[in-house]
């Protein structure tokens, strides 16, 4: 019963949100239309997989989003800088291996965020997620990197952020 | 703030453009996805921050569509890929440059 109402009420006010967001007004009749529309797209979520059951409610939880968010930001400017200067360079300097990195993340959102954070770090591609190891695809690996090392350099900064707020 | 704006727009296109580059000169699938996802992540992010500076009222809309692009892009570029993964194709290696 508890979990849920818990999934009902992250579907609830994700979808308002969104509703908001799209309406672009604080309007009586668009607030009474959403939060209709996202009480029913909320009941309809009840009883499937729950896919943002993920969250971790705690009162520092809203920190670790902006942080993680920040870091976001940066990694995505340093990897397309990092990016534009071995397409420009004309010796076209990659390394490419794919390489296994460990997760402590349990909660399927938790994943499918880490790798998708992942794909958008410097020279990085989540290919594919089994339980909790990410195949990575790494455009400039150095020889002989274990699994430790590319957990530690690939993952290891986001997983501190996101475990903040996601499980 | 016009000219800001303009600024964005052209950074955004740019992006885009090297991301076009990139699919071109990489040798090898994985390392296309790669090229095109980041560039053009940050380059449609780019795009709307500077249709947002021309249009005020427009920035709810370009928010989601926003935050709708950074959730789908990587999702989209790592399902390709694993599609490739699982299809067998291998990655492409300097020593011995694939077909």
């Amino acid at each position: 019963m508890y979990q849920q109402l818990q999934q009902f009420t992250f579907s609830f006010v994700f979808a308002f949100v969104f509703w908001l967001l799209l309406v672009g007004s604080l309007d009586r009749q668009e607030l009474v239309a959403g939060l209709l529309v996202a009480a029913a797209a909320g009941a309809l979520t009840i009883g499937r997989r729950p896919v943002l059951a993920g969250f971790r409610l705690t009162p520092t939880a809203p920190l670790s989003l902006l942080g993680y968010l920040g870091s976001l930001l940066v990694a995505l400017l340093r990897a397309n800088i990092d990016m534009a200067r071995r397409v420009l360079s004309p010796s076209l300097p990659i390394r490419p291996a794919l390489v296994q990195v460990k997760t402590s993340l349990r909660s399927d959102l938790g994943r499918l965020v880490l790798a998708n954070s992942i794909t958008l770090t410097p020279g990085t591609l989540s290919v594919d997620v089994d339980d909790d190891t990410l195949l990575v695809h790494w455009i400039d690996c150095p020889p002989g990197t274990d699994m430790a090392a590319a957990t530690q350099t690939i993952a290891g900064d986001f997983e501190r952020h996101l475990r903040g707020f996601l499980q | 703030m016009t000219l800001i704006a303009d600024a964005f727009l052209i950074l955004g296109a740019l992006f885009c453009f090297l991301g076009a580059l990139g699919v071109v000169r990489m040798p090898d699938v994985y390392n296309r996805i790669q090229a095109g996802t980041k560039a053009v992540t940050l380059g449609s992010l780019a795009l709307l921050l500077g249709v947002g500076l021309h249009h005020p009222d427009w920035w709810p809309k370009l928010l989601a569509v926003g935050l709708f692009i950074l959730l789908t892009n990587p999702i989209g570029s790592s399902t390709l890929a694993r599609a490739f993964y699982n299809a067998g194709v291998p990655v492409w290696n300097k020593r011995r440059p694939g077909p």
